[in-house]
């Protein structure tokens, strides 16, 4: 900011160090990444197909469609409660089947648990893949495999929650203390009886607030599975959005609306009061 | 023969917790029954699973369908960009008034309703509303993930804004500095290095959902995927599928790298 020529002069023969926040290096890395952000921006803008006469009538199509939804179409309800009830089963049964899956998966990403960096390097990109493919596209799989309905939507779920689960359990399995485990191996305590207790009573808050987590997460998820066919509340807004019953659709919307207040409401009571 | 007990046992059963795990399980087994999850069905299932994956293997990288993948899989790149950039460019101003430190209550509570909107509804039925609003294509996925991001960046954003020491605040304050100079040269600097962080991580999360709302008519390799999956080209879902991971797994490592920069 200001020029060199206003510091007070270094002792003779010493360079004059100046205070800069950041390094050369660290500068042209900052600068590289700004310029990329820049450049992917204009590239999108630039190449994206948007169909401008699709965009005039927007406003219009908007409030259309809002305009269809009320009122409601209250005849439809008992469909959506049936939806509902298998929506948070296969939320709960899909979070409970991915714990089972990914513990051992969790053990072996574990640096500290499984001394082999091919083991873990395995369990890594397993962790990664299941992450990557969205619960829609796993959903797509299952239904495939499975034909349609909750069975299809639970394993989508389950094996959608595997990565985070899986990662984040490494994670605090990493994390636990050395005292213990080395005590209970002193002691000449088998490995399973060093897993249950020496690992677990120090993985066990995270281990409770990232399946907590997770289910918040799966009772969004599993709302839409039902659009790919995987059962739950979304094949009911499928039909009516298909039918373009839009009063129906609106209903469902209301209704998952509260349910998910209502999961976070409890999921965070729950925090409060068990983990913290 | 066991000895004589002399000493109180380390590890005494606890019969709280073996209840519960008994409850879960027989939670699992009552709502398998109501999902109509039977073991024959499952039986069925893989052997079906068997053939299915029989017609995907091996992946259909032929030069026709790797056109139509390459050029997906670019459109889904775009909408993750676009709605990143436009997501965080509104998200900073949303979350600097849902910050309860720096604004009066009346307006954060007002923020703090709208970011809570945003994050209420998964972005594939935000999709279906905004292929309604504004037609097929990717502009209605941008918009979808802008509400998104929206809803978890401007979260973020409020919550570090609320973390900062109001030391620094309070210091350019008394300069008799504007309100905008309190924020460039108070706020700013404390909150730069996790705004980038937030940033990374919701082009990361933006990407893997760029591939999604296309089934439903967003745009992006997730229609080139449905319209594979629908034909039975199940060697070219796998393809997709093998293209998307790969793009992802190097986008994650990227991501490191530029988290490394801003450390």
């Amino acid at each position: 900011m200001s020029s060199p020529n206003s510091l007070p002069a270094g002792p003779a023969g010493k360079e004059v160090r100046r205070w800069t926040r950041f390094t050369p290096a660290e500068r042209v890395g900052r600068s590289l990444v700004y310029l990329a952000a820049v450049i992917a921006i204009i590239w999108s803008v630039k190449t994206i197909e948007v169909i401008p006469e699709f965009l005039y009538d927007a406003p219009a199509q908007t409030l259309d469609l809002f305009a269809r939804m009320w009122p409601f179409d209250w005849a439809f309800w008992p469909k959506v409660v049936d939806g509902l009830i298998e929506t948070l089963h296969t939320a709960t049964l899909g979070t409970i089947l991915s714990i089972i899956l990914a513990v051992p998966i969790a053990l072996l990403a574990a640096r500290n648990i499984t001394r082999s960096v091919a083991l873990n390097s395995i369990a890594h990109v397993l962790l990664v893949s299941s992450r990557s493919v969205n619960s829609l596209i796993w959903a797509l799989l299952f239904v495939a495999i499975f034909g349609p309905g909750a069975l299809a939507g639970t394993l989508a779920i389950a094996f959608r929650s595997i990565g985070f689960v899986g990662k984040l359990l490494a994670e605090a399995i990493e994390e636990a203390q050395k005292g213990p485990i080395e005590a209970l191996t002193a002691a000449g305590a088998p490995p399973f009886a060093i897993l249950t207790k020496g690992y677990w009573p120090q993985v066990e808050p995270s281990f409770w607030s990232v399946a907590l987590f997770r289910w918040d997460i799966n009772v969004r998820e599993s709302a839409v599975l039902g659009l790919v066919g995987a059962g739950g509340i979304g094949v009911a807004l499928d039909a009516a959005i298909n039918n373009l019953y839009w009063d129906q659709a609106g209903l469902v919307l209301a209704t998952i609306f509260a349910v998910i207040v209502a999961t976070e409401i409890v999921t965070s009571s729950i925090r409060s009061r068990i983990i913290q | 023969m066991t000895p004589a007990r002399t000493r109180r046992d380390a590890f005494p059963v606890n019969w709280t917790a073996r209840a519960l795990w008994l409850a879960l399980v027989v939670y699992c087994v009552y709502a398998a029954q109501i999902l109509q999850i039977t073991w024959s069905r499952f039986v069925i299932g893989m052997d079906q699973g068997a053939t299915f994956l029989a017609r995907m293997w091996p992946p259909n990288f032929g030069p026709q369908k790797l056109d139509l993948i390459i050029q997906g899989m670019l459109e889904s790149l775009q909408i993750a960009f676009l709605s990143t950039a436009a997501g965080i460019l509104l998200a900073l101003p949303l979350g600097l008034l849902a910050a309860r430190n720096l604004m009066p209550s009346p307006v954060c509570w007002g923020a703090r309703g709208l970011i809570a909107l945003c994050r209420t509804f998964h972005p594939v039925i935000v999709s279906i509303l905004f292929v309604k609003a504004v037609g097929f294509g990717a502009l209605a996925g941008v918009l979808a993930l802008v509400v998104a991001t929206l809803g978890f960046v401007g979260k973020l954003f409020a919550e570090a804004i609320e973390e900062i020491s109001m030391k620094q605040v309070e210091a350019v304050r008394a300069t008799g500095a504007s309100f905008a100079s309190v924020l460039i040269m108070a706020v700013v600097p404390q909150v730069m290095a996790r705004f980038v962080g937030f940033g990374i991580y919701q082009l990361d999360s933006n990407l893997r959902n760029s591939t999604m709302v296309g089934i439903v008519g967003g745009g992006g390799i997730g229609a080139t995927l449905f319209t594979a999956y629908q034909r039975f080209d199940y060697d070219v879902v796998l393809a997709i599928l093998i293209v998307i991971i790969a793009l992802i797994l190097l986008f994650e490592l990227i991501s490191t790298q530029i988290r490394k920069v801003f450390q």
